[in-house]
Parts: structure tokens; sequence; C-alpha cells
């Protein structure tokens, strides 16, 4: 049974959000990191790339098949978790916290329309 | 019409095991089941087993039988001994690949056929038309036949330990056919990983009790994930990704499986033009810059334009670096060219080289 962590929000493609402030740290589920077994690639923005809500802005690899990131919000990036260029692998040992990045956020009350761990956890339970 | 997803005689014992199955070729397989690096190591140290009982067997006999294996096939197998194993194609007049294939040379008068099992039937179609005139029989026995490949380099060990198959004695790319347990197997010193290893053949029975005789010694059950990533690190070629009906050996770079100077052959006309007059495109090997992974079909690119494409494409999990076969087009094709394959919104650097990114361990 995947983990699902209360207080984060989720994406229905599978990324989390963890809010501070006017900034949303970005990642993957552990249901997602599951899925995709060995990641061994993580293709990441860079740092002052504008991400929009619901469109593309990286990809996680494991060793069979890329899989498109999602942004769960919109806004700037301001950091990216470049401990990932050499681990990867960080990301199945514990997806919530390792993030993929930090993006100052545009339009905060987009974290809303994402789902709470309860609403995520049954959308995991019927995938 | 949609045909049923279909299940080889080991599936209860993937899906027991926990196996990740997915669909391929019409059959519910596993993909992986620990994983696929860790199985892919098992392969490359130890010694692993995969399930191919989806792969088809068909068995050609009758007086004309070499006549006929030798129209059909790209390879030469006159003048074989008994119990020798051929690689190569099946061709279309046009030179396009029918399917990849290994001969068995039973006897002079019956050869003994494995498929791709994502080809079975257009292979089998293909095989009877073509037989008109010849005096054979054909026989797709793929529906009685499972099939297991024990590989790695603690291959031969597990096979005479825990299964008392001796096979020390059988050379690379021969078989021996044996009667065990009433029944006459198949086993041959063959394989899809660059490894040492055999491939066992038998009835639904006998291979659920090699399965779980192996399983019980210690033997690392792999999946097809590791399959590719085994077979692509050595340079073989996969049916649907390096060859397929619009792709000949010959662009495949495997003219050495292809025998020119033989009489006569399907495709022989197309392939000695081709190889006359040389290929417009070549697969090839590439290795890129950094750490991002080039896919099947992905875009190889020289100054913004393409030349190309990926056929398949890893982070070499025994190696650590991202390379790749590629179709490409002459003259981009000769080792050392500099290319760019397109990954997503950004290209990155990449070197033609040799399509062999780690080195063979056969037991010759």
């Amino acid at each position: 049974m995947s983990k699902v962590i209360e207080g984060l929000r989720y994406a229905e493609s599978h990324e989390w959000v963890k809010v501070e402030g006017d900034v949303a740290l970005v990642g993957i589920s552990d249901y997602a990191q599951h899925a995709l077994g060995d990641i061994v690639y993580v293709d990441m923005p860079e740092v002052g790339d504008e991400v929009t809500a619901g469109e593309d802005f990286g990809a996680v690899e494991s060793v069979k098949a890329a899989s498109d990131l999602f942004s769960p919000v919109s806004g700037e990036v301001v950091e990216i978790n470049e401990e990932l260029e050499d681990s990867p692998e960080k990301i199945n040992e514990d997806a919530y916290s390792t993030w993929i990045m930090k993006v100052k956020m545009s339009n905060p009350a987009e974290v809303d329309a994402l789902l709470d761990a309860a609403a995520y956890e049954k959308l995991c339970e019927n995938e | 019409m949609e045909q049923q997803i279909q299940k080889t005689c080991l599936h209860d014992r993937h899906v027991a095991m926990g196996a990740l199955m997915s669909p391929f070729a019409g059959f519910d397989m596993p993909i992986q089941y620990k994983g696929i690096t860790e199985e892919h190591n098992a392969v490359r140290q130890h010694v692993g087993v995969f399930d191919v009982s989806h792969m088809g067997e068909v068995r050609v006999t009758g007086p004309d039988a070499y006549k006929f294996v030798s129209h059909i096939f790209v390879n030469d197998v006159t003048g074989a001994p008994d119990g020798q194993i051929f690689y190569g194609m099946m061709c279309y007049e046009n030179g396009g690949t029918v399917d990849d294939l290994l001969v068995y040379k039973v006897k002079d008068d019956e050869y003994f056929l494995v498929i791709n099992a994502s080809n079975i039937d257009k292979d089998v179609a293909w095989i009877k038309k073509n037989a008109d005139g010849f005096n054979v029989k054909i026989e797709d026995q793929s529906p009685y036949y499972g099939e297991v490949a024990v590989q790695g380099p603690e291959a031969e060990d597990a096979v005479e330990r825990l299964l008392g198959i001796p096979v020390k004695n059988i050379a690379f790319y021969n078989f021996v056919t044996l009667p065990m347990s009433g029944e006459d197997i198949i086993v041959s010193r063959t394989g899809y990983t660059g490894e040492d290893g055999f491939e066992i053949y038998g009835s639904h029975d006998f291979i659920r009790n090699v399965w779980d005789k192996l399983i019980k010694g210690g033997v690392e059950p792999c999946g097809l994930g590791c399959r590719d990533t085994l077979r692509f690190e050595v340079g073989l070629p996969l049916y649907g990704d390096e060859l397929t009906e619009d792709i000949s050996p010959i662009e495949a770079s495997l003219s050495m499986f292809v025998k020119l100077d033989k009489p006569e052959f399907i495709g022989k006309e197309a392939l000695s033009a081709q190889k006359a007059e040389g290929v417009t495109r070549r697969i090839v090997g590439l290795e890129l810059e950094g750490n991002a992974i080039p896919r099947h079909g992905y875009p190889v690119e020289v100054n913004g334009e393409q030349i190309g494409e990926i056929t398949t494409g890893y982070r070499s999990i025994s190696t650590g670096k991202s390379v790749a076969m590629a179709m490409i087009k002459k003259p981009f094709d000769k080792l050392g060219t500099e290319v760019e394959v397109r990954i997503r919104k950004k290209t990155f650097p990449a070197k033609v080289v040799k399509k062999r990114f780690y080195d063979k361990n056969y037991k010759k």
C-alpha cells in the first residue's frame, strides 16, 4: 500500500505540493514512484523558468520509460533539487521528503483546487 | 476482432510472486519481479531465469525441408551438422524483414524454427504461403511448447545441478533433444542477453516443473524488462525496433547473417542490390553526453535537421552511460559523427559509436 501524507495537496497526475508561504515545493507521490520503479533520471526545469498549472515542467525516468511531470501550480521556479542530478533514486527512497522544484506561486489559490490526502488516497485505490 | 490476451504456462507463478504484469505480444507477461536493475545484474553476475513461453515454435519436416528452409531463411544452413542452430531472418521480396528467428537443424529432413511471439500468426501464414511446391509439413507447435531461458555465468551450474540436465558438452549455438519425464525436451546453448545460458523447451508441465526447481534453487526470476536492457547492451536487435517490415537486415547492420552467395532465397535480389549499391540509412550506436535518456522514436538531428531516430535507448545498467541504437541516414552513420538527440524540449549532443555497449560473455 502506497503512503499518502496528511497536510500535502495532490494533483490527479500524482504530483504533491507542500506550501511554505508563497512558495510551493513540488514532488511526486509514493504511489507514482512505486508505479515507475527504479528512477534513473529526473529532467528538471531551470531556475527562472515559468511553469503553468496543469502543464508539463519535466519528466521522471525509470529504466523502462519516461513519464512527464505536470506542475500543480503556476509561477516561477526559484530552486531545483540539485541532489537529484546525481541521486535520482532519492525519490524511490522517500518520495515525500524529496522535492523536485520550488515554485514562487503567482496564484496561490490554485492549491485549493488540488486533492487533499483523503481524496488522493481514494484516487490511488481506484487506479 | 479483439483477441483475448493469452497466458503462458507459468502465468500463475508470476502472479503468485507478485510480478508486475503487462501485455506483451498478446500475452500477459511479467515485466519485473524485484526490479529491472537487480534482475539485470543477477544475469550479468550470476544466473536468472526468464519465462519465454510466449515465443513461437514451428516444425518443418519432409524431404524438401532443407530446400524450403534455404528458400525462406537468409542465413545458410547448408552442410550443418545435426544439432546446430542458426540466427537469421525471413525477408519479403523487397528486403523488408518478416521476422528474425533461430533455425534448429534437427536432421536433414527436419528443422525447428523459433519465432517472435508478436509475429506468430504472420510468420506461420508467411511460411505456409511460401511452401507451395515444396514437399514439407509445417506445424505450428507454439501452443504445445513452454520455454524458459536460463542466463548468466552460473547458468551451466544451475541447469546441471538443479535440473539434472547434462549441458556441459553442448557448444554455443548447438542443441540436444533429450528424453526426460516421458517426453522429448530441447535444450540449446542460446539466449538473448549476451551471457552464457540455455533455452529449454518442453511441455507446459515440464516447464512448470523446471521453473519451480530453478526458483527453489535460488535462480533469480527475471522479467521482460531486463530481457530488453540485456539484449540492448550487447547490440542485439528486437523485432519492432531495429528490424521491421520496412527495415532490411542490411539496414539493421546485420548483413553478416545474410548469405548472398546462396543460390536462392526470398528477398535475395533486393538485399543483393542494397549490398552492392549501399543503403541510404543504417542502424548505429549512439552515446549521449550527460544523463538524459534517449527513447524509441526520439529524433536525431544534425544542425537542426532530422537525420534519423532512436530505435532503442536506455541508461545502460552495466555501464551507466546513456546509449541508444538509432536508424541514421548516411553519411551521418560514420563512427565518431557528432549528432544531437531531441529529448522533449531540449537537444543533447551525442556521438556515433559501435552498437555494442557491453561485451558479450559467451562460452564458445
